[in-house]
């Protein structure tokens, strides 16, 4: 059963859409095939799973765009949240 | 694919037939009631506003005065004015005339002897109007006649997952058909304003979008308010929420993947068949609701995770939520259902076919909950306290 959701297949997050338990098979849909990996946390309903390894320093990536950068490595089934994820905007004052 | 409508003689094209009795100001906002009561096929709206504001608030009151009476919805107006208030008669005749040549009525309440003769003199011009209006056939149009704004309020997780996606869908297909999409709501384009700037079609439309967050921030900042900080909020982050620029991209999703083209201040009248253009707005979304279809948006699509009643006077407002357990909670209010896609019953491509759909059926005549409960709450957006 499909238990989180991606929104862009560039995306390196799903989203769960069901309250997750650590050891559970999360399956979301990728280009209408079916996905699965293993939780490594808990996941609350509506918070971000690591679908991939993602580096420290690399971008986090939902709705296809950078929402942040990895503030530590995160591995493939853990929890994506604020301990792990900054906020990068660019130099908004610097760009004019 | 095409839509049943209403040829103004402007050259727009309306998907409703309604006699506006526009207030001009808050003074004349109880006659317009009591004239909107006595004539059936009329609308009118509480107006707040239109005297004791600054310049660059009396122009945000005279450009939504302006745009709904140019709305195609609208087939002619009765402005409604007390006499003595800063929004003159003469200045509304001229705006309204400025966007449209359809017909006009005035009625200035203290030069017509008080409510009852004006609302005596409103009423007959009012019906004559309706009458005419009644005459008038549709006729089949393509939808790149169509101007559709989107809006979302009362957001939760679903929002983004669900029903700004869907309606990011439905807006390319809008756009692809050579129609119109006005993506709203500057306050929620804060922090992912770079990735919007970067769909911008010219390097001006680019420089626009920034300039459009830095004026609302800067504006704020008068009142000692930062946006950026505190948001998101501990209920954001609680949600899921994890950064800024996250909270944003699910709101500027309603604008899908399309370049932008345009960016429009605050209820000015919107050029037809513009693809998708930015219009300058609050988050608050009556009043953002208002600037659109004083832009001329003939129909309105509007997301919902916690399910909200707003409606307009003038144009339909479809309301969709991702949210499984809103649409079957609030199902008076709620027109579609974008939850299939979140459980992966129905994919974007389906949902924003049937949500396109809906919007053709809309400007075809089918009444939207709202419309069907007769919500007809607006707002005026406003720059600082009255003077």
């Amino acid at each position: 059963m499909r238990n989180a959701m991606i929104i862009d297949g560039k995306d390196n997050v799903a989203v769960a859409i069901e309250p997750i338990s650590k050891g559970d098979t999360v399956t979301y849909a990728c280009d209408g095939k079916d996905v699965s990996l293993t939780a490594l946390e808990d996941i609350t309903i509506y918070h971000k799973i690591a679908t991939r390894d993602i580096a420290q320093g690399e971008p986090v990536v939902k709705y296809g765009e950078h929402i942040g950068i990895a503030s530590s490595a995160i591995k493939a089934g853990e929890h994506v949240h604020v301990h792990n994820v900054e906020g990068h905007r660019e130099n908004l004052e610097a760009k004019e | 694919m095409t839509f049943y409508g209403y040829k103004r003689p402007d050259g727009r094209v309306g998907v409703r037939n309604k006699v506006l009795i526009l207030p001009a100001s808050v003074c004349a906002s109880d006659t317009t009631r009591i004239i909107a009561q006595q004539v059936v096929g009329s609308v009118t709206f509480n107006n707040q506003q239109g005297c004791s504001q600054v310049a660059s608030d009396q122009q945000l009151t005279m450009d939504v005065m302006a745009g709904y009476a140019a709305n195609p919805n609208v087939y002619g107006t009765v402005v409604v004015s007390l006499g003595c208030e800063n929004c003159q008669m003469d200045l509304v005749v001229k705006a309204i005339q400025e966007r449209t040549n359809k017909p006009l009525k005035q009625v200035i309440i203290q030069e017509a002897g008080g409510t009852l003769k004006a609302v005596d003199l409103a009423v007959r011009y009012a019906k004559e109007m309706v009458a005419e209006a009644s005459m008038l056939q549709k006729e089949e149009f393509p939808i790149s006649e169509l101007i559709v704004g989107t809006e979302c309020g009362g957001s939760d997780p679903t929002s983004g997952l669900a029903a700004n996606p869907v309606i990011g869908q439905m807006s390319d297909l809008v756009v692809a058909a050579g129609g119109t999409s006005i993506l709203s709501e500057t306050t929620e384009f804060i922090g992912a304003e770079h990735i919007l700037a970067r769909r911008a079609a010219t390097p001006e439309v680019h420089d626009r979008i920034f300039e459009i967050v830095h004026r609302y921030e800067a504006a704020l900042r008068l009142v000692g308010e930062e946006v950026r900080e505190g948001n998101p909020s501990p209920g954001n982050k609680a949600g899921g929420i994890t950064t800024l620029e996250e909270k944003s991209l699910g709101c500027i999703h309603k604008g899908g993947h399309s370049p932008v083209n345009a960016v429009y201040d605050y209820a000015k009248q919107v050029e037809p068949k513009q693809g998708l253009v930015i219009m300058d707005t609050p988050g608050n979304d009556p009043s953002s609701v208002a600037a659109m279809v004083a832009g001329g948006a003939q129909v309105v699509v509007f997301s919902s995770g916690r399910g909200t009643p707003t409606g307009n006077p003038i144009s339909p407002v479809i309301k969709i939520t991702g949210n499984k357990l809103t649409f079957a909670k609030m199902e008076d209010n709620i027109d579609f259902d974008a939850s299939p896609l979140i459980y992966g019953q129905r994919t974007l491509e389906e949902l924003g076919d049937d949500l396109l759909q809906m919007v053709v059926d809309t400007a075809n005549g089918k009444q939207t909950k709202a419309e069907s409960l007769g919500f007809t709450e607006m707002a005026i957006a406003r720059v600082c306290n009255y003077v």
